[in-house]
């Protein structure tokens, strides 16, 4: 079976350890996480963790299994990039100098979209959202002038289908009401 | 108003961390821990000091010990196991018998101690992230830190072991923590959004799985020990007489289904018969109950019943089409899925189908099964001694078997009339397991003769429970089947490695010296003429009893199932 990207999401009770749970199901199968993020969900004690790799269709529904498994994970889906709204942020660093000179920061910025967060004397922070392939445009454009200092997030995705984290949670709740 | 003061006067008492461990057990309908003090745990075993006339500890000689009387304990009652140690070693030393309870769905609640919260990270004495050590081979874990966060952490622990797929449940509570007092109230848990332990059952599969069994010609029943932990025996035997269905057992499912039922067509896998395993291969209608297509039942899963379509009854939607794809998966319980299975489906006999199964039970009998039990040879053979055993106990046994050989010799041969009575590591593969989970099940089932079987390796791996049986006067049997080589090692050496012997040969104490050191009553056999009085001699005995068998040093146990051959292809010899 061919291996292609999916998203996983990820939704957990608030507590200690839950990372660590959720985390050690790919290193069992040895499974290489290409990029993991985590917060708050719309819901107040729920968290999402956005999880990306690169996997066969069989194996990410199995991982998944086991991740909806963890008495403190509240659901856990996988979908591929067709069925997800995504999104990255970078943030770039690099000399104020340099920048200013010749008008390159304008071109820039302008060409990429992005906007200037930051200018102190001496660096300048640029910050740029997008899928990888444009946040690396851009770091790719600012290499020649000097990155002093790059970051870049996990991505972030929001689902396609309509089924919402609140009812999930509500036939849950009055499940465990029965 | 007056009353509902008082009654929460009495409801609530003020007590230490620790007095709130114990009269949570003791709330819990817990009568009896396995357990190895330590300093990080002294306020718990002192808060035990007082509750000894409804809390018994059973101090055993290592906390893997513990763990392994625990399961023992929890697979012979259907209660959860206990287990109680300090922190450090004492903590890492429970995890083989918690990784052994994980793979093989054994309800455990662990208990540890561990250093005062304030040193959680500083490498302090004993410290060590059990936590995170735990956390692979635990259903759940949860590190205490504040005095009152016990009795709730308790209640959650004891309910997510025992309901819906049961598993190992680890708490480590720092000594503070210990220390710390509260105002006890203890309500058991009622359940959690996160944790659906039993998913719904849904009609509509059960029909489509009904359909699939009234139309089948060769319908074909594995099963599993979903079955047991359901306490589904009486409704699968419903399930399999109505419409017939041969029905074989993965050595977890043993016991589940009497051995002389004429519907019960023997063991599954690698070792199993020879008749099961074949027909697999032939059958239009795999019926799974309970159980999880390990490699050991199923071999090379590219090759294993491809002709048939799979139905897949099973409490934990992550083991669906995990190893083996199904045409119709029915999540629940084992007992309410057969119950509702069996309603729908036509009564049927099968008679040729089954047939088939009989006529190659003749041919394993003829070409294995009589000479491993009436052996020609002059040496003895494992078979020989289950059939004594057999032969002479009367229907309320409880088998307990360690890892290898013997281990399939027993679980192959013994009878069981009763279910539950069959214990064995069968995941994990644990050798060291049988003599402490032996103890175990011994002080479950008080009433019951537990008969341990061990090979002269696992019998030294905990060999120091002996100490256990002697403190507490536990009356097991242990029988150790001594060929002085780690005989199933040796086995594949001799099939798969040319007869290259590394490090299986077992140069052996005398048993017999050490075991009277622990004043168990012991024979050893080593002619045949001795064996089946011996057999008697340490089944009518009171107290515990320790019987050695010299049996042949390269025997092999057949059928065998090599590693990546077919089910199909299963050899006699």
């Amino acid at each position: 079976m061919e291996k292609t990207r999916f998203t996983i999401s990820v939704f957990t009770e608030d507590v200690v350890g839950i990372l660590n749970r959720v985390s050690i199901i790919f290193t069992r199968r040895k499974i290489n996480v290409e990029s993991i993020a985590a917060s708050e969900s719309e819901i107040k004690g729920i968290y999402r963790y956005t999880i990306v790799l690169t996997e066969t269709e069989d194996q990410v529904k199995k991982v998944v299994g086991q991740l909806e498994k963890q008495v403190e994970v509240v659901k856990a889906v996988f979908h591929p990039d067709a069925e997800i709204v995504h999104q990255e942020i970078a943030l770039y660093k690099v000399k104020t100098g340099v920048l200013a000179s010749g008008g390159n920061a304008e071109k820039i910025v302008r060409f990429h979209n992005a906007r200037v967060l930051s200018v102190e004397t001496e660096f300048t922070v640029i910050e740029k959202t997008g899928h990888k392939e444009e946040t690396q445009q851009l770091f790719d454009d600012l290499k020649p002038f000097g990155i002093l200092e790059f970051v870049r997030s996990g991505r972030v995705a929001i689902t396609k289908p309509m089924k919402t984290l609140s009812s999930i949670v509500e036939s849950l709740e009055e499940l465990l009401k029965k | 108003m007056e009353t509902l003061t008082k009654k929460t006067k009495v409801k609530q008492r003020l007590m230490t961390g620790s007095q709130a461990v114990v009269h949570s057990l003791i709330a819990e309908g817990v009568d009896l821990i396995f357990g190895y003090p330590g300093g990080a745990i002294m306020p718990v075993y002192d808060a035990l000091y007082d509750v000894e006339d409804k809390l018994t500890h059973i101090l055993t000689r290592h906390e893997q010990g513990a763990t392994h009387a625990a399961q023992g304990f929890a697979r012979a009652t259907g209660k959860v196991g206990v287990c109680l140690a300090t922190s450090g070693p004492g903590a890492t030393n429970l995890i083989t018998g918690i990784a052994d309870a994980q793979i093989d769905s054994t309800p455990l609640v662990c208990i540890t101690g561990q250093v005062a919260s304030h040193l959680l990270g500083t490498d302090a004495f004993q410290e060590t992230d059990i936590i995170g050590i735990s956390m692979p081979v635990t259903k759940w874990n949860f590190q205490v830190t504040r005095a009152e966060e016990i009795p709730f952490a308790l209640a959650k622990a004891f309910y997510i072991a025992r309901t819906g797929r049961p598993g190992p449940v680890l708490i480590d509570i720092t000594k503070d923590a210990q220390f710390g007092t509260l105002d006890f109230d203890y309500q058991p848990f009622k359940g959690m959004r996160s944790y659906v332990p039993t998913p719904q059952l849904s009609l509509t599969k059960v029909a489509e799985a009904a359909s699939l069994i009234n139309a089948a010609k060769k319908p074909f029943v594995v099963f599993g020990q979903g079955v047991l932990l359901a306490e589904a025996e009486n409704e699968f035997k419903a399930f399999i007489e109505k419409a017939g269905l041969p029905s074989a057992w993965t050595i977890m499912g043993l016991s589940a289904l009497d051995s002389d039922h004429y519907l019960n067509v023997g063991m599954l896998g690698m070792h199993g018969n020879y008749a099961p395993n074949k027909l697999t291969n032939e059958c239009d209608l795999l019926i799974a109950v309970g159980m999880r297509f390990d490699d050991r039942v199923t071999g090379d899963l590219s090759r294993y019943a491809k002709q048939a379509k799979v139905i897949h009854l099973e409490i934990d939607p992550a083991e669906i089409d995990k190893n083996v794809k199904t045409d119709v998966a029915i999540l629940g319980n084992a007992k309410e899925s057969l119950k509702a299975l069996t309603e729908m489906i036509n009564e049927n006999e099968h008679k040729n189908w089954l047939e088939k199964f009989r006529d190659l039970e003749k041919e394993e009998f003829n070409e294995v099964i009589d000479e491993e039990l009436n052996p020609t040879s002059e040496l003895m053979t494992m078979g020989e001694v289950m059939n004594k055993i057999n032969l002479h106990s009367n229907q309320n046994n409880i088998i307990v078997t360690d890892v290898g050989q013997h281990q399939m010799i027993a679980c192959r041969y013994a009878k069981f009339k009763q279910t539950r009575s069959s214990i064995t590591s069968g995941g994990l593969g644990t050798m060291g397991f049988c003599l402490p989970a032996a103890i175990g099940a011994k002080m479950g089932r008080p009433d019951a003769q537990v008969i341990g079987i061990i090979g002269d390796g696992g019998f030294q791996m905990t060999i120091q429970e002996l100490g256990t049986i002697f403190q507490f006067k536990t009356a097991v049997k242990i029988v150790v089947l001594n060929n002085e080589f780690l005989g199933m090692v040796r086995q594949w050496q001799e099939l798969f490695f040319e007869k290259r012997y590394a490090a299986t040969t077992m140069v052996n104490p005398d048993f017999q010296t050490i075991v009277k050191g622990y004043g168990i009553k012991t024979k050893k056999v080593e002619k045949r003429e001795n064996l089946e009085d011996a057999v008697k001699e340490m089944l009518a005995h009171e107290g515990s009893y320790f019987l050695e068998v010299m049996v042949g040093k390269e025997n092999n146990v057949f059928p065998m199932i090599a590693t990546g051959a077919s089910v199909s292809e299963i050899r006699l010899k």
